[in-house]
């Protein structure tokens, strides 16, 4: 009696191991589909921590939007995202760490030109496709199987002043004599000393040029060195808030600039300083048409402004970084999607052989240092809102450059 | 262009003023830093954290309508409790000067992730009436945020020096810093004196704090970027003195900013370190 009841139970049991296994065997597959894990750094805290927090954005909503796709090839992405504090030495140890212990599948860059080179180091060292945000200096990007989604072109110390004393040559009153103000960040004392080639080539004369350390506080007595100097157009190589302090510092004196150019400013704090009127910029992307026109750039832009704006950051609205971030992400996904595979060396050489469609436009890596057009646009600040006014076939409504 | 033009008139007198406007602010935010150090043997670090916490609260204060200066009576209350309690703690742990700097270190970075999760990284301006106002004296333009925190600075340094100078307090807290078991057999309460004091630091470090938030963009990253030059002020000042770090702050704000208006801005940072280099070589006592 026992032996028939614990076979009876036995055989229920089985019964009912067999039921739940038939249930459960679905769940249990998509377990079995491992994610695809893409490792990644950003200067989640440190001086670069604001720009950095637009890119940690943006690559949620990517995933997001990936993952709602279907993942990669079919299989759920995760990303893993680690502070590298602003220290391109402390990049390199966690790259290093994504690669050795974290094991993931593959790796995407940080933002900013020298985390980049710390991380591109790394992937040289694995064989590793990197596909990066913002690199400002494309001679500095040697490995083969690196990818910019900024899409400076391959000189763009050369081409990117030379479109934006190009608009000031069409606007209303090109200048004739130049300030040079700039920080000494790398990537931005290297535009400048081409702007200032490309001034002296276009016959401009410079009645100043002055330096200063990143991190620099104290902007009045370099304000007070600009307004002595009576130029038509000041050149601002700024990077991050500089611009702000500028102007602020400016404001002080009773001065303003005639038309002046701010080269990578955060674009939110700037765009909402009143004494930024008519202020320059330079783009590869603007929250309006055309831009909005490319495929998904309408969704992204709302998507982006709803959780910039739930995050509180000062300018929800996409622009180079958000764009140059999206994008990066486009590449890599392009790239596996394309060889069907997550192998490095075979997504590198798709990437090399092939354009990919971005938000950006088509982009194609088959320059120099991987790079290829200069799609950098300018932009200007108008009634409170970035403008872009040149080259013509981009403006939106007949925009066009204002000179006071 | 080479790299040193001579300065007009109007640049270089402009430029001394601006100096001397920064130099207030290296005074007012190394007074308490110069205290600290100087009478509690308390290297702290967060100072500058507390600085930057209370300019973030005056900032949210004053975006809520209040006007920023009103800020203070309540940012200063809780910044002196909140120094107390650390001095508190460093007296329960009996941390030594070295750990202190550790400590408040870490303190530092918590502090810094504290405002990044509130405010998040993104460069935060106040916007108040002050911001607005200037006047011009002769060609010299005079704004008026910068003003009061040098009226502050003067004022609470003088008040500091003057308690310090002249009153039982003051001779009882030097005392200690002089000898601390000869002090208390005199009878100096050192532990409710340190409290006092502490908790005085952090208050002056949250004024620094609001004339901070009234002249500059805020950032939570920046405040590295005024640990070293004030550190130079404190100790160019001498520890534990109420003057020194506001006239050894203006002696750097102004030859930083005449550096700037005579070479290139980039020259500035080194005008502080090689004052504090001459300083320590030709006065090495200075700063003990």
């Amino acid at each position: 009696m026992k032996t028939f009841r614990s076979t009876r139970r036995g055989a229920l049991v089985a019964a009912l191991a067999t039921v739940l296994g038939a249930i459960a065997l679905p769940a249990a597959t998509q377990t079995a589909a491992a994610p695809v894990r893409i490792g990644s750094t950003l200067a989640l805290t440190g001086p670069l921590s604001a720009t950095a927090q637009i890119h940690r954005i943006v690559g949620e909503i990517y995933v997001e939007q990936l993952n709602k796709r279907g993942g990669l090839l079919g299989r759920p992405v995760e990303w893993i995202v680690k502070d590298d504090q602003s220290k391109p030495d402390l990049a390199r140890t966690l790259y290093e760490q994504l690669v050795t212990a974290d094991k993931v599948d593959l790796l995407i860059g940080p933002y900013a030109t020298g985390a980049i080179l710390s991380a591109m180091g790394v992937a040289q060292r694995y064989n590793k496709v990197l596909v990066h945000h913002t690199l400002g200096i494309p001679a500095l990007a040697k490995y083969d199987m690196q990818f910019p989604a900024w899409s400076l072109g391959s000189d763009p110390a050369t081409t990117v002043p030379n479109t934006i004393f190009d608009a000031l040559a069409a606007g209303p009153k090109p200048p004739k004599t130049v300030a040079v103000v700039t920080n000494k960040f790398p990537s931005i004392q290297f535009m400048t000393a081409g702007a200032r080639e490309v001034m002296k080539k276009r016959g401009l004369t410079e009645v100043l040029f002055l330096e200063w350390d990143f991190g620099n506080r104290d902007f009045g007595p370099i304000a007070n060195r600009v307004k002595d100097a009576k130029p038509d157009f000041v050149w601002v190589g700024a990077i991050g808030l500089d611009g702000n302090l500028l102007l602020d510092a400016m404001k002080k004196l009773d001065y303003v600039p005639p038309q002046h150019f701010y080269l990578y400013p955060a674009p939110g704090p700037l765009v909402s300083l009143p004494e930024a009127k008519n202020a320059l910029s330079v783009t590869i992307f603007e929250d309006q048409p055309p831009f909005t026109s490319a495929p998904g750039a309408a969704e992204f832009v709302k998507l982006y402004r709803e959780r910039a704006t739930k995050a509180g950051l000062a300018d929800p609205s996409v622009e180079t970084q958000a764009a140059a971030s999206y994008t990066a992400w486009q590449i890599l996904e392009a790239g596996v999607v394309a060889t069907k595979s997550l192998d490095d060396k075979a997504i590198a050489t798709w990437l090399k052989a092939n354009k990919v469609d971005t938000l950006q436009g088509k982009l194609r890596f088959d320059g120099l240092g991987n790079f290829g057009d200069d799609l950098m646009r300018v932009k200007q600040v108008q009634n409170g809102h970035w403008v872009v006014v040149w080259p013509k076939e981009v403006t939106s409504g007949g925009a066009k450059l204002i000179a006071p | 262009m080479s790299a040193f033009t001579l300065p007009s008139a109007s640049l270089l007198s402009q430029s001394v003023l601006s100096g001397i406007f920064v130099g207030a602010l290296y005074g007012l935010m190394g007074l308490g830093l110069s205290l600290s150090w100087g009478l509690l043997r308390l290297i702290n670090l967060a100072h500058f954290a507390f600085a930057f916490l209370a300019a973030y609260l005056c900032y949210e204060l004053a975006s809520r309508g209040l006007d920023p200066l009103l800020t203070l009576a309540a940012i200063v209350p809780l910044f002196f409790a909140i120094g107390a309690g650390l001095q508190g703690l460093v007296a329960r742990f009996a941390i030594t000067p070295f750990n202190s700097l550790l400590l408040t270190f870490g303190l530092t970075g918590l502090v810094e992730a504290l405002i990044q999760s509130v405010w998040t990284a993104d460069f935060r301006k106040l916007e108040s009436s002050y911001a607005e106002q200037k006047f011009k004296v002769g060609t010299l333009f005079v704004p008026v945020p910068e003003l009061i925190t040098l009226v502050l600075a003067v004022a609470i340094s003088v008040a500091v020096w003057a308690v310090l100078r002249h009153t039982d307090l003051g001779r009882a807290l030097r005392a200690a810093a002089e000898d601390a078991p000869i002090a208390a057999a005199f009878g100096v309460n050192q532990k409710a004196n340190a409290l006092l004091l502490a908790g005085t630091c952090a208050a002056l470090a949250s004024i620094a704090g609001v004339c901070l938030a009234l002249s500059f963009t805020l950032a939570p990253s920046q405040i590295y970027a005024w640990i070293g030059v004030v550190f130079a002020a404190v100790m160019l000042g001498g520890l534990g003195r109420a003057l020194g770090p506001l006239v050894a702050g203006t002696l750097i704000g102004v030859s930083e900013a005449v550096t700037m208006a005579v070479t290139a801005p980039s020259w500035a940072p080194m005008v502080s370190f090689t004052l504090l280099i001459v300083v320590l070589v030709l006065r090495p006592g200075r700063a003990a």
